[in-house]
């Protein structure tokens, strides 16, 4: 059921391209509805709040615009999508195909993610042509490490939710279950507020759940900001690993659970 | 003796129900504490399957049929029985017998819908491995067969139900299965397209001796495409055979449309005690038993002054509805 090859990934990523590219007005409205971090920059910096954690605006500028970048690379809404098909039973046909419906989904989110680029690449330019001393070109080294991390940060992202829309197979509502983790993905994960700027205390614990590796690590690489890249990218492989099985767990004890409703 | 490709030995199968009663109080109840049941919905059952042949399954709504299509196909999970289909377990899953296999349903579809058929049907070839050359090779010969090369490149949301259906069906079998499990596959689709797509069943049968099970209800597909049929009443098999046995006996009668010269033998003939089926001024039909024809021809032609009589079977649509209603098997 995971036999998935290079053949299939390109046709599947291909085919999916074709698909939301179908749907580009709608992804540009998505794009453009992803800017909270730069809502947030302007609360921030109007505040005058970057001074009590020692960064400077330029540099929170480039934290937020970063954020942006990542949110827009790693989104996921497996759950919902599953769910409708699974209570549907629109997923029959995939379920006695040679390949896991996953990747299906899978192939989705990353063809939906270059019809993206385009418009965050848009976003990203009149945003630099209203602050002009924002603009930086990172590093070729630390750019692809910022693009690993913001891939390994959907892959967290899109495994949490793939092990919720597997819950589907017990409770026909798993997405209200991904809603409980909104709230501390939305607050947690950097997207309002760098990590850095939280109480000691907090961020103590906060490092070892997967939230602040979702967007904080991935917008910190690229905006230049100090951050432990090493460990960083240990703790985002430690969860994929933990996540991975888990989700195939869950997959295959579902799918014994499946009834076909709907079909 | 030729094996069967699909073994089936005490199988059955249960669901988990909730229930809820209707009102505030039903509702409250309902979410502090769910009432469930088991429901068994298919019942010890037992048949086997060779290689080619195309059996149809007849039931009522909510009689078994669709469930034991899926879990021959292996997208639910038997409660209990043994069973084997190409030498697999189908709840496994395993890749050999995935692409030996394939479902199609008349009420889902597996196409994009927003992009042209042809793209579903590469990415099918990609997930079944088949390389593109040979590919294209297999559509063009199914689009041939199944006439819907013009209708290749137009978004699927575009087509009529039955190009839409032929398209599922060219999807569905790209990769070549050997088993194919059709769940209805006509519903909805005009009578010119029906034909079709059992012409093409046909076609499909005899050109690469695959086996298919079928589900439908209507009775042209069972009695043109299947010589044996199941019979599934609430989940237990009521018969296995063939289709020509069946109407035989459950229908030990033929019609006899009886044409009279005058009014007054049509009357006459009406009030004998026969069972009347229709009946049109000088027209009469009855129904009679196979084994009794012979004596009460010769009695009715002796009384009665007769210009013409036609002797028929009852039509097949009509027998299948008896076993679809009143399981009469």
């Amino acid at each position: 059921m995971f036999n998935l090859n290079k053949n299939k990934l390109i046709t599947l990523l291909k085919v999916q391209y074709s698909n939301m590219l179908e749907y580009r007005v709608e992804i540009a409205l998505w794009a453009i509805s992803g800017i909270i971090p730069l809502f947030m920059l302007n609360i921030w910096t109007n505040n005058n709040l970057n001074e009590s954690i020692n960064l400077s605006n330029l540099m929170l500028s480039r934290y937020f615009l970063s954020a942006f970048f990542v949110r827009q690379f790693s989104v996921v809404w497996v759950v919902f999508t599953f769910e409708e098909d699974a209570l549907l039973g629109k997923i029959s046909p995939y379920l006695i195909q040679p390949l896991n419906p996953f990747f299906r989904y899978f192939a989705q989110h990353i063809a939906e993610q270059i019809t993206r680029f385009p418009f965050a690449i848009l976003i990203a330019l009149i945003f630099f042509l209203i602050n002009p001393e924002s603009v930086w070109i990172p590093s070729f080294s630390l750019f692809l490490l910022a693009c690993l991390s913001t891939f390994f940060s959907f892959l967290i992202q899109f495994l949490i939710q793939s092990i919720i829309a597997c819950l589907c197979f017990w409770t026909e509502k798993a997405s209200s279950i991904e809603r409980l983790l909104f709230i501390p993905t939305l607050f947690l994960s950097g997207l309002l507020a760098p990590v850095i700027s939280f109480p000691e205390y907090v961020k103590s614990w906060i490092y070892i759940t997967p939230f602040p590796y979702l967007i904080d690590f991935p917008a910190n690489i690229l905006s230049g900001n100090n951050t432990n890249i090493i460990p960083g990218f240990f703790m985002q492989i430690f969860w994929i690993s933990l996540l991975f099985p888990i989700f195939k767990r869950t997959w295959s004890l579902g799918t014994k659970k499946y009834t076909a409703m709907g079909s | 003796m030729e094996e069967n490709i699909i073994q089936v030995e005490n199988l059955s199968k249960s669901f988990d129900i909730s229930s809820k009663k209707p009102g505030l109080k039903g509702t409250l109840k309902h979410f502090f504490k769910r009432e469930t049941k088991s429901i068994e919905v298919i019942k010890n059952i037992n048949f086997g399957i060779k290689k080619g042949e195309i059996v149809g399954f007849l039931g009522a709504n909510g009689a078994g049929k669709t469930t034991i299509l899926k879990i021959l196909c292996g997208l639910i999970y038997p409660s209990q029985g043994k069973l084997s289909v190409a030498g697999n377990l189908p709840y496994k899953r395993r890749s050999n017998f995935l692409k030996n296999i394939t479902l199609i349903m008349g009420q889902k579809q597996q196409l994009i819908w927003d992009l042209p058929p042809i793209e579903s049907f590469y990415l099918n070839a990609a997930i079944y491995d088949i390389e593109k050359f040979e590919a294209k090779k297999r559509i063009k010969k199914l689009s041939d067969m199944l006439e819907i090369e013009d209708e290749l490149y137009i978004p699927v949301r575009k087509l009529s139900l039955g190009q839409r259906m032929k398209s599922e069906l060219l999807a569905a079998l790209i990769h070549k299965p050997n088993i194919l499990f059709l769940d209805e596959p006509t519903l909805g689709l005009d009578i010119n397209a029906q034909r079709n797509l059992r012409k093409f069943l046909q076609i499909y049968n005899k050109e690469t001796d695959a086996t298919i099970c079928l589900t439908s209800h209507y009775m042209k597909d069972i009695t043109s495409l299947c010589k044996r049929v199941i019979c599934i009443h609430e989940g237990c098999l009521t018969y296995d055979g063939k289709l020509e046995k069946l109407l035989k006996k459950i229908s030990p009668v033929k019609d006899i449309l009886i044409i009279c010269k005058t009014e007054k033998d049509a009357i006459e003939l009406r009030n004998s005690g026969f069972i009347i089926k229709n009946q049109n001024q000088k027209e009469i039909t009855i129904t009679i038993k196979k084994n009794s024809i012979k004596s009460t021809l010769k009695n009715i032609l002796n009384k009665f002054e007769i210009e013409d009589l036609y002797i028929n079977e009852p039509p097949v649509d009509e027998i299948i509805g008896n076993i679809l209603v009143k399981n009469k098997v």
